[in-house]
């Protein structure tokens, strides 16, 4: 079963709509002991990076998932705030500690063409960074639906596996070993961003 | 490089048939006379096949508080279309917003509440973020040459000037603005353009541009001259023998980056 982490926060229908599409056995989880029997698990989100952590805090579910994700190695997938949400740091509105699993901050993207508008808000195409199981049976450079102010910035780029240009080089995809994230919504991407949910339910599986 | 976005516009109006009461497409002329045109699950669902950005579901005539059928119509078009959707019509309250978002809505437009209330955009904004809240403008050319403000379907003058209404959305913390002239609205001989290049000079968030598109042409003219992030049509492809892949292309070989599925 894969399990949406249900913290009150995102559009949780489109999610779950697009598992259910491609056939996945899917569950909302909105209690923290029930991501024990969540083989695979997906943490959206939408809104602000405070909000977001105090959220998954106060819930418990900060807890449950460092222990399904970081003790128990079960795959998750983080989409835009729930990738975000990863980094060590927020830095959106003062500073912020996530959930530390990835060594980045998350700042406000500054493209460097003035006539770029933040948030970006549309369809990017991203560039491959590393190649990666999830991006399988994918074009060379697909595009897919972004809409974000902020992004993960790296001090060591070795975890991220797709970007996207915006004036700047825009982290897309990260990837650290069990964990695999985009900034990008692929249950907003059409037949993409339906391909990348359907090889992240078969990543590991043939291993 | 980010693309810049070709959005079908879905009008709704409630019509009675025998005792069940249906959401019906419809098209408008100038705001006026409405044209339904047939089922809006299953034209969503073309618009999917034929690779559209996003869509916007407008209903026309709202009744104040009877949400059952648009969030009925938004649970049927999430369970099969994977792309970004704006609903709008009739929301005046947080809870509006609130009903609409766990429905299968991806962003709200709002337009005769923010004019009465502009504090409901700043609170949207904050509560649900800035990306889901689009502040919807129509307004009039005025017997003197000034520009205008309407809200209620175009029925109710505000005194308010669509560019500087535009900026006050922005700063009260809008994600988007969609700006419509109600004079170009389904004449299909272009959009206004003037209008919106003298905005798009001040404003920091995107521009989505309806109103008029009777040709591909006119699309390339609202990205190009008018500058626009986003152009959206209802008509235009509901009446011609023309689709989002057709324009798309058109769009493409003038020159503008613009996603072509497949």
């Amino acid at each position: 079963m894969v399990g949406i982490v249900d913290y009150g926060m995102g559009n949780l229908l489109s999610v779950f709509n697009a598992l259910d599409w491609i056939g996945a056995e899917v569950e909302i989880i909105t209690s923290p002991p029930d991501l024990e029997s969540a083989e695979r698990i997906i943490l959206p989100g939408v809104g602000a990076f405070r909000d977001c952590i105090a959220t998954l805090n106060e819930t418990g579910f900060a807890a449950a998932l460092q222990r399904e994700v970081i003790e128990k190695k079960k795959p998750i997938f983080g989409i835009c705030l729930g990738m975000q949400v990863m980094a060590k740091r927020g830095l959106e509105g003062g500073k912020w500690e996530g959930l530390g699993w990835f060594d980045a901050d998350i700042v406000r993207i500054q493209p460097d063409d003035p006539q770029l508008k933040v948030p970006q808000v549309g369809w990017n195409q991203i560039q491959y960074d590393q190649q990666h199981p999830i991006f399988q049976e994918l074009p060379q450079n697909p595009e897919f639906y972004f809409v974000h102010s902020y992004h993960m910035a790296f001090r060591q780029p070795q975890d991220i596996v797709a970007t996207t240009d915006y004036g700047m080089a825009v982290t897309a995809a990260v990837c650290r070993e069990n964990i695999f994230a985009t900034q990008f919504h692929p249950e907003k991407s059409q037949d993409y961003g339906l391909k990348i949910l359907e090889n992240f339910l078969n990543w590991g599986r043939d291993q | 490089m980010l693309n810049k976005r070709l959005i079908p516009k879905l009008q709704l109006k409630a019509e009675q048939f025998g005792s069940k009461t249906k959401m019906v497409l419809v098209t408008t002329r100038q705001f006026g006379e409405v044209i339904p045109i047939g089922d809006p699950v299953s034209q969503a669902r073309i618009y999917q096949s034929q690779a559209a950005d996003e869509l916007i579901f407008l209903d026309i005539r709202p009744q104040e508080g009877q949400w059952e059928l648009l969030t009925g119509l938004l649970r049927q078009v999430a369970e099969e279309v994977f792309m970004p959707f704006t609903v709008g019509g009739g929301v005046r309250t947080l809870e509006d917003f609130r009903l609409l978002l766990s429905n299968g809505a991806d962003k709200v437009s709002i337009n005769s509440a923010a004019v009465q209330n502009p504090d409901l955009i700043t609170r949207a904004s904050e509560r649900f973020g800035a990306q889901c809240v689009i502040v919807s403008i129509d307004y009039r050319r005025m017997p003197d040459g000034s520009f205008q403000v309407f809200t209620q379907s175009g029925q109710n003058p505000t005194g308010l000037d669509p560019i500087s209404w535009a900026l006050e959305a922005e700063r009260r913390g809008a994600g988007e603005i969609l700006l419509t002239s109600i004079d170009h609205d389904g004449k299909q001989e272009g959009l206004d353009i003037a209008t919106a290049a003298l905005l798009q000079g001040k404003l920091n968030i995107p521009l989505i541009l309806g109103g008029g598109c009777g040709l591909a042409r006119h699309f390339i003219d609202g990205f190009t001259q008018g500058g626009a992030e986003a152009v959206c049509a209802g008509t235009f492809f509901c009446f011609r023998d023309q689709n989002p892949i057709q324009t798309r292309s058109h769009i493409k070989n003038a020159g503008i980056p613009i996603r072509i599925h497949n």
